[in-house]
């Protein structure tokens, strides 16, 4: 048992405090109040940790660990595929730091709570907006755990169990789909793509599309960064056969993209994280959950949402969570998702970083994208043996490289980069064979002209003395 | 006396000006511009948005103000006590948030080449290990991004589990006790299991002989949280093992409670197969008002194999990602975990040492059976089941007496102690107990904050006795008076949503 050590983060570890409690109690020692567990499950040793140590030393130690890391600002990074570096604002930054947001929980007394509660709601509103929806809720835990929910709302929407999605999207975001929908007894399956153009193979989808589709997915843009141009069309089918239309979308590009509520999706999911979040090496994220306004949908939909209010004397306006009876806490097995703590601080940063940007900002930022991609791809092909892109459809921040003719595989391109303090773009190799020697870059507004020219140069020189 | 900040702040969208902005785009380079032309080269006519979203047009200045404004109407672990039962309200290092902010980690993309971030490598990998040996079990995966999601990770678990045994046709029924959590239910259905409920006993643990008769060959497992949500160990732990185990069932550990026995006991050695832990909760990482939180889980050797790709290796002088798993359940989400979070949890563990977490856990257990002998005196306050064992890290007290006397209910309390500057307890669960008060100090808060919780719940007792109105009418210091949250869900006057808000013209 622990002698007297006191620690700066327990108030009543001091020795003197605690036998007075003890006295209290009613007990001879802290041991006492664990006289239940049987004897057999008491840890008879310390646990084997590392002894504690002063701040100072953690910092230290941390911090020279982490240095060991090579990060955006050490060299140019054009990696993407559903989480993406972007400039975050200052004052994002200085909200999220709150720490009466940050160190408060789930809003469960609203009285207490509005600020939360109003943040999200107002965050709930700004991605209706740009996604032209009318409802959302207040974060998944990212676009891949959104997309499970959603498929899995549709089914039961629907009381069907097949979902078609394009065989071409994140392979992670499709094994969790897999994850999400296997235990349900849904049937996912790939609907190919033009070989021209990379988008969606309408007639595929037309040939596979039955009265047992629950929904048809899309991404726009697609994994490879390509803007979907059928838009209308898929949502024709889908609705034609009875089955819901889903979107997904990357928020950034919504400033310049037609949202999917204007071409009739029924629920919308997508990564949040780049609107003022930071990569984090992958989490936390922020799933985007919204869908229209139709009883039947809000019902059915997944997570916390909040509501705006009144109090009970009528005389105020004010926010609090809504449509409980969905959720785990009151409905239990019959729950719509099991989710509980979600990332709404995450979705608190959405909002204030929506908020900065305004609809001005949104659209010069996609266009700064689209601008900045399409001189990355203009550079990148001007390297002999370099096919690039792979499909003719325009891009939106990722497209694909492709080096088959340059005799290079992606892992040697990777790697000489590396050595020029260049991290290239993500292998799509493994997981579609079908592409050659492909690899996916994004480019942001983080990337330099010097930054995309010095890529350019760097594959010249890499690839220039090819066999 | 406290009063809350009380704004009364409009929604950002009526605030602002057409044609403020509050942050600026930088410039695309001249030379870009003039290589690739704008948006009506790059992109057909038909696919651009034509109306600009609705979003507010605000300065950066008034931007801040009105978030700095909101947050001044919100309650945090950092303002006072916060009992919120199940949910571990800790305080939340300061240190850990400096640490977290490091571009080293911020700034790193989950894709990077392994060699360029070993250094975080090498602290999930160390943090899987100390976790492991926390929960005493064989192997943790840093994946899942809260609670539920290890929860729902388990279910996926144990079909794998069964499959590989060709049982999982057979073993369709997941069991969980009455006074279990929400998730616990809700996570045994979206894996596709059927949710039987066990009654707790007298003593306010699993009724062994109900879990008798409940388990048979199609029991693919039983969810367990222990100590349980009243805050009673379930003493017969090494029976309802047995039990489960000998049916053929895996044993699942919900990890919200784990504060309770840092160092002192394991639930990997109580027999649990898959663990769950709340990084968020026992770990001391913000709630976030409602996440980022973390929820790895870690299983036992015979499991170790179907957990989520990919693992962290080492071999000595790498780490590494390791893919190659040809049993793992797969993915249940990108990358490999609330990574952020994590690295809370890393500096939290390394300021308390293990000596430190067993102090946490002591602390966390005396203080709330200090609250709970303090409350049970107090009139119109009972304490539910096992009057004579202690409770672990929180207490569960009905106010049912208090309702039948005075007829004031356990939410008229709740909101009666926002009036005097604390949050309050939860309310309403679990559901075995009528008129619950969840009461869950953690060790975070000094003896004089607990004594001062007692004496508010006292008076607001003495209040019900003598003047109910007040405890009816609270909260009245709050940023707003209490809320109509039925018409919050009421179809006619929803409103989810600015854009919903002005087209039911509410
Ligand atoms: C007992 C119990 N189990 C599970 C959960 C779910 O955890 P999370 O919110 O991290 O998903 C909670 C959260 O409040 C809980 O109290």
């Amino acid at each position: 048992m622990s002698k007297a050590s006191v620690h700066p983060y327990i108030p009543n570890s001091v020795q003197e405090i605690k036998d007075a409690m003890i006295r209290e109690v009613g007990v001879s020692r802290i041991e006492d109040l664990y006289s239940d567990v049987p004897r057999k499950y008491w840890l008879q040793r310390r646990l084997a940790l590392p002894r504690g140590k002063s701040e100072q030393e953690i910092r230290r130690l941390v911090e020279k660990t982490l240095a060991k890391n090579r990060t955006i600002q050490d060299m140019p990074i054009f990696l993407g595929a559903g989480c993406s570096p972007h400039y975050v604002p200052a004052a994002v930054e200085a909200i999220v730091q709150r720490t009466e947001l940050f160190s408060s929980y789930t809003p469960y007394q609203p009285e207490v709570s509005q600020g939360m509660l109003q943040a999200l709601f107002e965050y709930q509103s700004m991605i209706c907006a740009i996604t032209a929806t009318e409802v959302a809720n207040c974060s998944m835990y990212d676009w891949a755990s959104a997309l499970g929910e959603a498929v899995r709302m549709a089914t039961r929407l629907t009381h069907r169990a097949e979902a078609l999605v394009p065989r071409i999207i994140h392979p992670e975001r499709m094994m969790t789909l897999a994850a999400y929908t296997k235990p349900a007894g849904i049937v996912v399956n790939p609907i190919g793509y033009e070989a021209e153009t990379g988008l969606l193979d309408i007639e595929e989808l037309r040939a596979n599309i039955t009265e047992r589709t629950a929904a048809v997915y899309i991404e726009n843009p697609t994994f490879l960064g390509l803007i979907e141009t059928h838009v209308d069309k898929i949502a024709e089918i889908a609705h034609d056969h009875g089955a819901l239309f889903i979107v997904g979308v990357d928020p950034l590009s919504l400033g310049v993209l037609r949202p999917p509520g204007e071409y009739d999706a029924d629920i919308v999911v997508g990564e949040g994280q780049a609107l003022g979040n930071p990569m984090n090496y992958g989490g936390p994220m922020l799933g985007i959950f919204a869908c229209r306004d139709d009883m039947q949908l809000i019902r059915q939909m997944p997570g916390r949402t909040i509501g705006m209010t009144r109090t009970v004397d009528g005389k105020q306006r004010g926010f609090c969570m809504a449509l409980q009876t969905r959720e785990q806490h009151i409905r239990r097995e019959r729950a719509t998702s099991n989710i509980c703590s979600n990332e709404s601080l995450c979705a608190v940063a959405a909002a204030v970083y929506l908020a900065l940007l305004g609809p001005t900002g949104l659209r010069e930022l996609g266009e700064t994208i689209m601008c900045k991609t399409r001189y990355a791809m203009n550079r990148i092909a001007e390297v002999d043996g370099v096919n690039i892109p792979l499909f003719t459809s325009p891009h939106f921040k990722e497209f694909t490289v492709n080096f088959d003719q340059a005799g290079k595989t992606v892992h040697d391109v990777h790697e000489s980069l590396l050595q020029h303090q260049i991290h290239g773009g993500k292998s799509l190799c493994q997981d579609f064979p079908e592409f050659g020697e492909t690899a996916l870059y994004c480019t942001t507004e983080i990337h330099s002209k010097e930054d995309i020219d010095r890529l350019g140069q760097t594959l010249k020189m890499i690839l220039g003395g090819k066999s | 006396m406290f009063r809350q900040a009380r704004w009364n702040e409009r929604l950002i969208f009526e605030l602002g000006w057409p044609g403020r902005r509050g942050y600026v785009v930088p410039k695309v380079e001249k030379e870009i511009l003039e290589a690739v032309g704008g948006l009506k080269t790059l992109l057909p006519q038909e696919l651009q948005r034509r109306t600009p979203p609705q979003l507010p047009e605000l300065s950066e200045a008034e931007v801040v103000r009105h978030y700095i404004r909101l947050s001044e109407m919100n309650y945090g672990v950092d303002s006072g006590f916060y009992p919120l039962g199940s949910c571990t309200m800790k305080y939340n290092p300061k240190v850990d948030e400096v640490i977290a902010k490091s571009p080293h980690i911020t700034m790193t993309h989950p894709y990077q080449d392994e060699r360029t971030v070993q250094g975080t490598l090498e602290i999930l990998y160390l943090l899987a290990n100390w976790l492991a040996e926390i929960t005493g079990t064989f192997e943790v995966s840093l994946q899942p991004a809260a609670g539920a999601h290890g929860e729902f990770l388990g279910t996926l678990i144990m079909r794998a589990f069964h499959k590989s045994n060709d049982e999982l046709e057979k073993r369709t029924e997941l069991i969980v006790p009455d006074s279990a959590h929400g998730t616990n239910p809700a996570s045994g259905a979206m894996g596709g299991f059927k949710v039987l409920v066990v009654p707790s006993d007298e003593e306010g643990c699993v009724d062994l002989d109900a879990l008798e008769s409940a388990v048979s060959e199609r029991t693919a497992g039983l969810m367990l949280t222990n100590p349980n949500t009243l805050g009673i160990f379930e003493k017969n732990i090494e029976r309802i093992s047995e039990i489960v185990h000998k049916a053929g069932g895996l044993l699942y550990y919900d990890g919200a409670n784990l504060n309770a026995i840092l160092g002192k006991a394991r639930p990997g050695d109580m027999g649990f197969d898959i663990v769950h832990m709340n990084i968020h909760k026992t770990f001391g990482t913000p709630h976030g008002g409602g996440g980022p939180g973390s929820g790895p889980i870690g299983v036992s050797k015979s499991l170790e194999r179907f957990l989520p790709i990919p693992r962290i290796l080492f071999d000595g002088h790498r780490y590494h990602l390791d893919y190659d798993k040809p049993h793992s359940v797969g993915k249940i989400r990108s990358f490999y975990g609330n990574t952020g979070v994590l690295l809370r949890a890393f500096t939290y563990i390394l300021s308390l040492g293990a000596e430190g977490l067993e102090a946490a856990a002591e602390v966390s257990v005396l203080n709330a059976n200090y609250v709970m002998k303090k409350l049970m005196k107090i009139r119109g306050l009972d304490l539910p089941y096992a009057l004579e064992r202690p409770r672990k890290h929180e207490c569960v007290i009905s106010c049912k007496r208090l309702q039948r006397e005075t007829g004031i209910r356990a939410l008229d309390v709740s909101k009666r102690i926002l009036d005097y500057g604390m949050h309050s307890p939860t309310t309403y669960f679990p559901l075995i107990v009528d008129e619950a008060l969840m009461i869950e100090p953690t060790e975070s808060f000094e003896k004089k904050e607990l004594d001062r919780f007692v004496n508010i719940v006292q008076n607001i007792s003495s209040e019900a006795y003598s003047t109910p109105d007040v405890v009816l009418k609270a909260p009245q210091n709050t940023a707003i008076t209490r809320l109509d949250e039925a018409k919050a869900s009421h179809p006619r006057t929803m409103a989810l949503s600015w854009i919903m808000y002005q087209k039911r013209n509410l």
